[in-house]
């Protein structure tokens, strides 16, 4: 029968000897796998199957009677419906302390950029037929094209500054801080939209509500980060 | 009893390494497709709005006019630019009543039911009355005229419409003195139109209005067919409004009463946007919407845009009406 001395003994000759040689290991340990590997290229795929769709109706001349007008909304919708979603990773973060959220946030806000490139193309190519001087007329003229210019203009930036690299060249803070006018460009984005309809504002006001409880969110997080830690403590801690 | 398992070699068992490895991946794929349908679904429902257009019922489908005498065609204002094709007339439609989507009136307007059907003629004439369509209809030799119609929103169509002139309405009815403009009412039928129920795009019932002088111009036509048929319900059985130099939604459709006016009459989209549409609504490439040109125009079935033309394009029949009006003002 063994005692606890007799399991000490054998502890003890056990640990002298995988300190003598490693132990040699019987099979290769399963690589630690990545559970979420399949999550980029699935939101990757997503965002790219609206445009798919898109050109499969073309194809089978299924567009609306004003194509350029449907053509334009779609682009338009999916750039704000996907910079939101890249809106909401942060606070997904922190309110179910999810952390794959972060891993898409960045592949979604590039896919915004995406369609809000192809969203301006398609004005200035099919709207405006590439005249430089109604273009510019246009925006200076028409409100809600200066406002959606402005949108578009303030997502380069932040395109081009999306790498890993861009972060350690700008350092955190002022990649931070110069990445918060995606917010800008997602109300600019929701008033463009306002400004667009022509009487039924239902569709920008959801919209608008969405972006403003995620602003709210951050807002609030902001809030509470600047509070001293005392007061966020509500139950104290037992001190046995 | 032995629980040897079958003789396989060693060497074909698969190793536990690759085994794990390759539920893995089949579950992760199976996580991929499932995630890559459901979003990507979701995105094109959203930015689709659920909407995509439905096939017309074809021009075939729609009844004839049932009329007494042959339909002569007018060709005195008319168009030789192409016509839209059926399809394209049916199926982009802005008929607040029935949704506010272009694809909306053609899905919806099967609950218009345009028979029995009464046009009350009323208001500062000497024969006020109450008519059955089918028997206004009668009243006067249809004719068919092509016409442009250019929408405000900035897209145009160019549609065969058969009707009668607005005017030869207006003599029988023998205005008064006093009438000064002419008032026209949509139907108001929560049960034929539900929409109607909530007001949030336009307030109902629909109504417009125009100057005597422009009702009683020869172009001015009430409508009853398109393409030698029936109205469809979508756009506006069974009696509407053609005012083709003016933007279409002065086109009022589905009138129920005509009335003769000695004071300026409330239109819609006036009333919802005073800032943006007003009661003369006259196409004016040089007059811009507050929000968007008014320079140039999309011609549904057309690829490129075309430049907008001043009183959409029949200015010299209709100038001289508005002589020595500042158009900017009384837009």
């Amino acid at each position: 029968m063994l005692t606890s001395a007799d399991a000490g003994k054998t502890r003890a000759i056990e640990r002298i000897m995988e300190e003598a040689a490693p132990i040699p290991v019987k099979r290769a340990a399963p690589r630690k796998s990545d559970v979420f590997s399949w999550l980029k290229p699935a939101v990757f795929t997503a965002s790219v199957v609206p445009l798919a769709v898109l050109l499969l109706r073309w194809q089978a001349g299924l567009l609306d009677q004003n194509s350029v007008a449907e053509v334009l909304n779609y682009f338009g919708l999916l750039a704000l419906i996907l910079l939101i979603l890249s809106l909401t990773c942060t606070p997904l973060q922190w309110l179910m302390k999810w952390t794959w959220p972060i891993r898409v946030r960045k592949l979604l806000g590039l896919m915004a950029f995406f369609y809000a490139t192809l969203h301006f193309l398609t004005y200035v190519w099919k709207d405006k037929e590439f005249q430089i001087d109604d273009i510019f007329s246009d925006i200076w003229k028409r409100k809600f094209i200066l406002v959606g210019f402005t949108a578009f203009v303030l997502l380069i930036p932040l395109a081009i500054t999306s790498t890993g690299g861009m972060i350690r060249r700008l350092g955190a803070k002022r990649w931070q801080r110069l990445h918060k006018l995606a917010y800008v460009a997602g109300i600019l984005g929701v008033v463009h939209f306002f400004l667009r309809v022509k009487i039924d504002i239902t569709e920008p006001v959801v919209y608008g509500s969405v972006l403003a409880l995620l602003l709210g969110l951050r807002i609030k997080a902001k809030i509470s980060a600047a509070r001293p830690v005392a007061e966020r403590r509500k139950t104290p801690i037992p001190l046995e | 009893m032995s629980l040897k398992p079958p003789n396989e070699p060693s060497s074909e068992i698969t190793p536990e390494n690759t085994y794990l490895n390759r539920a893995d991946f089949l579950k992760k794929m199976a996580l991929f497709t499932g995630t890559a349908t459901l979003l990507g679904g979701g995105l094109t429902w959203l930015s689709t709005r659920g909407r995509f257009r439905q096939a017309s019922a074809g021009a075939d489908m729609q009844p004839a006019l049932v009329v007494d005498e042959a339909i002569a065609p007018n060709t005195k204002y008319d168009t030789d630019e192409p016509k839209t094709s059926f399809e394209g007339i049916t199926t982009y439609n802005n008929f607040y009543e029935f949704g506010t989507n272009k694809t909306d009136p053609a899905a919806n307007a099967h609950t218009l039911k345009p028979r029995p059907w009464t046009v009350s003629i009323e208001g500062e004439v000497a024969k006020p009355q109450l008519v059955d369509i089918d028997t206004l209809t009668k009243w006067f030799p249809l004719e068919e005229r092509v016409y442009r119609m250019r929408c405000v929103e900035a897209w145009s169509m160019v549609i065969p419409w058969l009707g009668f002139p607005l005017s030869k309405l207006i003599e029988r009815m023998e205005p008064t003195s006093k009438a000064k403009y002419v008032a026209f009412t949509t139907l108001l039928d929560p049960v034929r139109m539900p929409i109607q129920k909530s007001s949030r795009s336009l307030p109902w019932p629909y109504v417009e209005g125009l100057r005597l002088d422009e009702a009683m111009h020869p172009l001015t036509m009430l409508a009853v067919g398109l393409y030698g048929k029936s109205l469809p319900n979508q756009n506006g059985a069974p009696l509407r409004l053609v005012v083709p130099w003016k933007y279409g939604f002065k086109g009022i459709k589905s009138i129920v009463k005509i009335r003769l006016t000695e004071t300026l009459p409330p239109t819609s989209w006036n009333v919802a946007g005073p800032d943006e549409y007003g009661f003369f609504a006259n196409v004016n490439p040089k007059v811009d919407h507050p929000r968007w040109s008014q320079a140039a125009e999309q011609r549904i079935g057309e690829g490129s845009r075309r430049p907008t033309l001043m009183f959409n394009g029949y200015a010299e029949h209709v100038a001289a009406l508005y002589k020595g009006m500042d158009l900017s003002a009384f837009y």
